[in-house]
């Protein structure tokens, strides 16, 4: 299958989906994340890589926190960021995406990190620049529609990594609404091609995806039972509008048997960590007992995220 | 230049020198700082040969080279770790051959990205010549001319100890 993420050569020059990324790929930009984060802990948090290099953020859907580590990353690469509010902007006048695209090549653009509602526009605008010839322009996906948002899954494996060392003898529950979670999908591949022996998801059968046993996922509708020895649990967020969507009764029985309580994460291995990619509902997928205690790691997880988000992009940037 | 010897010079016995020239400096409390990985090699040799009672600093300007744009990330970065405070101390920093003086550069823009050191000198242990910029060792025992597309590189030997090697491109 044509990868568009790859060169001839297989050097990554655009980050679309974690599906497809061979595994040496991700081992790099987890390593090179790795040192990245020594960057982030000095006086100057600066290195001169992307010096010169314009970084357009094109958030077409809101997301502050994911914007922001984004702008925070390319700023400590030295690189000029742009932060472009589409929907108040020429899109609101009728422009089409890929016009939008040409005019910011136009203005000496370099790399383009994309938020989008729609599955897939990030390829769209990968593919244009391949077409009109501007290998060097890259794309970083922050998210489209239900398909992927692969930063989020990289920084997750480097927490994972972090905290557990080998991949290779791993429990990991993935908990809540993975039907409409880009996070759950791009975490899933992720933990695959990184050989993860087990991967779990758990949820109510209304959230969860037909065919989840074809990615080699285990299948949970019962939290208790899935929790059961993990390693590492990832929760997901409840987004509101699937309760006003009559996916499930209430966001109180929701928690009753979906939250993550000081209960449930008992059941789980006692060096268990519990993740998640934020915002948080407090008392509805988790309880604030387990979201501020010992075995969260939410916090350090956005730190990572910088750290990775640098790595993604000096290394398409190089290529 | 003198040329190459055959066999090339024990990497081991050269580093016993590179201290001899080191040590009448002790007075001003150097601190190493290893360049990845041969540098960072040759400054714990040192750090056991002086005596040294910190630990070194270790450096990868790989974030700070000035062929990024040309070459791309190299796909195998280190951290950099600097386990003291750079400001106002004397620095070595160490590398295994001085070439054209443009890891040196990356060296150093990085060093001062962690402080204002009172001063940095260079101890290698092959000045091959070839600079293009004006940078020039303090300490090195050993001036050696090669053949355009040769290299010499320092690696280690199953039992750990330094060897050279000369490759060609």
């Amino acid at each position: 299958m044509h990868n568009p993420q790859l060169n001839r050569t297989g050097d990554l020059i655009h980050l679309l989906s974690i599906e497809g990324l061979p595994q040496p790929v991700i081992t790099q930009i987890l390593d090179t994340a790795a040192s990245f984060m020594e960057v982030s802990a000095r006086d100057v948090k600066k290195v001169p890589l992307l010096r010169g290099k314009s970084v357009f953020n094109l958030f077409f859907e809101n997301s502050t926190r994911t914007r922001t580590t984004f702008e925070i990353a390319a700023k400590r690469l030295s690189a000029d960021v742009i932060n472009l509010d589409i929907n108040r902007s020429s899109t609101a006048k009728g422009e089409t995406l890929l016009d939008t695209i040409d005019n910011l090549c136009a203005m000496h653009a370099n790399l383009f990190v994309v938020r989008h509602a729609s599955s897939g526009a990030p390829y769209l605008i990968a593919e244009h620049l391949q077409r009109i010839g501007r290998d060097d322009v890259h794309v970083i996906n922050a998210g489209d529609g239900r398909h992927a948002h692969p930063t989020q899954g990289l920084l997750d494996m480097y927490t994972i990594r972090h905290y557990k060392k080998d991949f290779t003898r791993l429990r990991v529950a993935v908990v809540g609404d993975i039907l409409h979670s880009r996070v759950a999908r791009s975490d899933i591949q992720a933990l695959n091609t990184l050989g993860v022996p087990e991967v779990r998801a758990i949820g109510p059968e209304t959230l969860l995806p037909k065919h989840l046993d074809r990615l080699g996922v285990q299948v949970f509708h019962d939290m208790n039972e899935g929790l059961r020895d993990c390693d590492v649990i990832i929760m997901l967020r409840l987004q509101n509008e699937r309760m006003a969507g009559a996916l499930l009764p209430s966001a109180g029985e929701y928690f009753r048997h979906y939250g993550l309580t000081p209960q449930k994460l008992a059941l789980a291995k006692p060096d268990a960590i519990v993740m998640h990619p934020g915002p948080m509902n407090r008392g509805v997928e988790i309880h604030s007992t387990v979201a501020d205690g010992p075995q969260a790691v939410i916090l350090p997880q956005v730190t990572f995220g910088i750290a990775v988000r640098m790595a993604v992009m000096s290394i398409v940037a190089g290529n | 230049m003198p040329p190459l010897p055959s066999p090339l010079p024990d990497a081991e016995f050269q580093c016993r020198q590179l201290a001899d020239l080191i040590r009448p400096h002790l007075h001003r409390r150097p601190a190493l700082i290893g360049i990845f990985s041969g540098g960072a090699w040759i400054a714990e040799r040192l750090r056991a040969l002086l005596d040294l009672p910190e630990n070194i600093g270790l450096i990868d300007v790989s974030f700070y080279r000035d062929d990024f744009a040309a070459k791309g990330l190299h796909p195998q970065v280190k951290p950099t770790v600097i386990p003291f405070d750079v400001e106002g101390r004397h620095l070595i920093l160490v590398d295994d051959v001085l070439y054209t003086g443009r890891t040196t550069r990356a060296a150093l823009n990085e060093l001062f990205d962690y402080g204002r050191p009172a001063s940095v000198a260079l101890a290698v242990l092959a000045d091959r010549g070839g600079r293009e910029l004006p940078i020039g060792p303090a300490y090195c025992v050993w001036d050696v001319t090669l053949n355009a597309g040769e290299s010499l590189e320092l690696g280690r030997l199953d039992d750990g100890r330094l060897a050279w090697r000369l490759a060609n491109a």
